[in-house]
């Protein structure tokens, strides 16, 4: 992360409209998820990994057990109040660039569970990519949601993501408060392209990493 | 078939008669209400005399803020021999929510009342290692009181 913002933060505009399709598109066809099975979207997920609804065809060839080695977190299944700061620990331990897919009814609101135990919502621990409702989601809806991730990661730019240091990622930011930057050559096809059609929209909140793109 | 169990209760009582304030007899199921002073020695008499081996399950319940006694702990036994299963009922009052440990008869209610005291708040005295099981350790309240919210104190939130 922080080798690449600095060497082409300077670059013009030219330069790193090539750099990020390039970039993205690596980004985007190696998406290997981290196993965070809490739940009965757990199966689910088992499921699109099989041989049916082969999740390794768009790229998440393996499922990394360890954080370290992975680089999206698909949380499926509820996250209780006792589980939160251990999730909120491999979401940390996750290396750069990483996104979050919300798989389910409860990790997106807490589902049927609107109880004492359950936090309401998995937003309020992590910052969310993509959400997916459903209880449980077929597995063909947590595959379109990894090629909705995939639309959003070619998106971004290079010159995002740089280091935060510690306090500031710990702070809760309000879904839809992100300060919008100026733009690149990037942002500006993007503007135009998501007026000419308005389905390829994202229903998603933009992840605190994410300089806010389209609106 | 209930007619055994009643004859394990008059031999029960036949030793302590102070041991056996209650029995209910509902449905095939029987019900000793025992004092919470002697729930260790009627336990211990029933594992070792009459059979009774097997702790299938220890909770609690809450009868509600207004009834006198408050909770009540169950003792299911099992008896792995003959196939026997009878249902031993201590009542507690909210003041004093404390009863001795079944831990020194069967090793299994260590986890059972532990989550007896996580979610009632029921204390039992003598137990090696009294601490919350199921929910957080710095959890305020016995969650499943009656008198405690379906949804909780307030939302959660990291800082």
């Amino acid at each position: 992360m922080g080798l690449e913002n600095t060497l082409f933060e300077s670059l013009p505009d030219v330069v790193t409209v090539k750099l990020d399709a390039v970039v993205n598109w690596a980004r985007k066809s190696s998406l290997w998820p981290a196993t965070f099975g809490l739940a009965c979207c757990a199966i689910e997920m088992m499921n699109t990994v099989s041989a049916r609804n082969d999740l390794s065809r768009f790229g998440a060839e393996t499922f990394r057990a360890s954080p370290r080695q992975a680089d999206v977190m698909i949380v499926s299944g509820r996250v209780s109040r006792k589980m939160a700061p251990v999730l909120r620990r491999i979401y940390d331990q996750m290396p750069e660039p990483k996104w979050v897919i919300s798989m389910g009814a409860c990790a997106t609101s807490g589902g049927v569970f609107d109880n004492y135990a359950i936090v309401q919502g998995v937003d309020k621990v992590v910052p969310v990519d993509v959400y997916v409702p459903g209880c449980p989601p077929r597995p063909e809806m947590l595959v379109h949601a990894i090629t909705m991730l995939q639309e959003k990661i070619m998106k971004e730019s290079v010159k995002d993501r740089r280091d935060t240091f510690e306090p500031e990622s710990r702070v809760s930011i309000v879904p839809g408060t992100l300060p919008v930057t100026e733009g690149t050559a990037l942002e500006r096809e993007t503007e135009v392209e998501v007026a000419q059609n308005e389905i390829s929209r994202p229903y998603t909140i933009p992840s605190r990493h994410e300089r806010r793109r389209s609106s | 078939m209930t007619e055994k169990l009643h004859e394990f209760i008059e031999k029960v009582k036949a030793e302590n008669a102070s041991w056996v304030a209650d029995v209910k007899d509902d449905r095939d199921e029987v019900t000793v209400t025992v004092p919470r002073e002697s729930i260790v020695d009627v336990c211990w008499v029933m594992k070792t005399k009459h059979g009774f081996d097997m702790l299938a399950d220890l909770c609690g319940a809450d009868r509600g803020p207004e009834e006198d006694p408050r909770f009540e702990v169950n003792y299911h036994l099992f008896s792995t021999k003959h196939h026997n299963r009878i249902r031993l009922k201590v009542l507690l009052s909210e003041d004093d929510p404390k009863v001795t440990t079944v831990t020194t008869v069967w090793k299994t209610a260590n986890w059972h009342e532990r989550e007896t005291y996580d979610l009632f708040g029921v204390i039992f005295e003598g137990h090696p290692d009294l601490r919350r099981i199921l929910l957080p350790s710095d959890f305020d309240g016995h969650a499943l009181r009656k008198d405690y919210p379906l949804r909780g104190y307030e939302p959660y939130s990291m800082n």
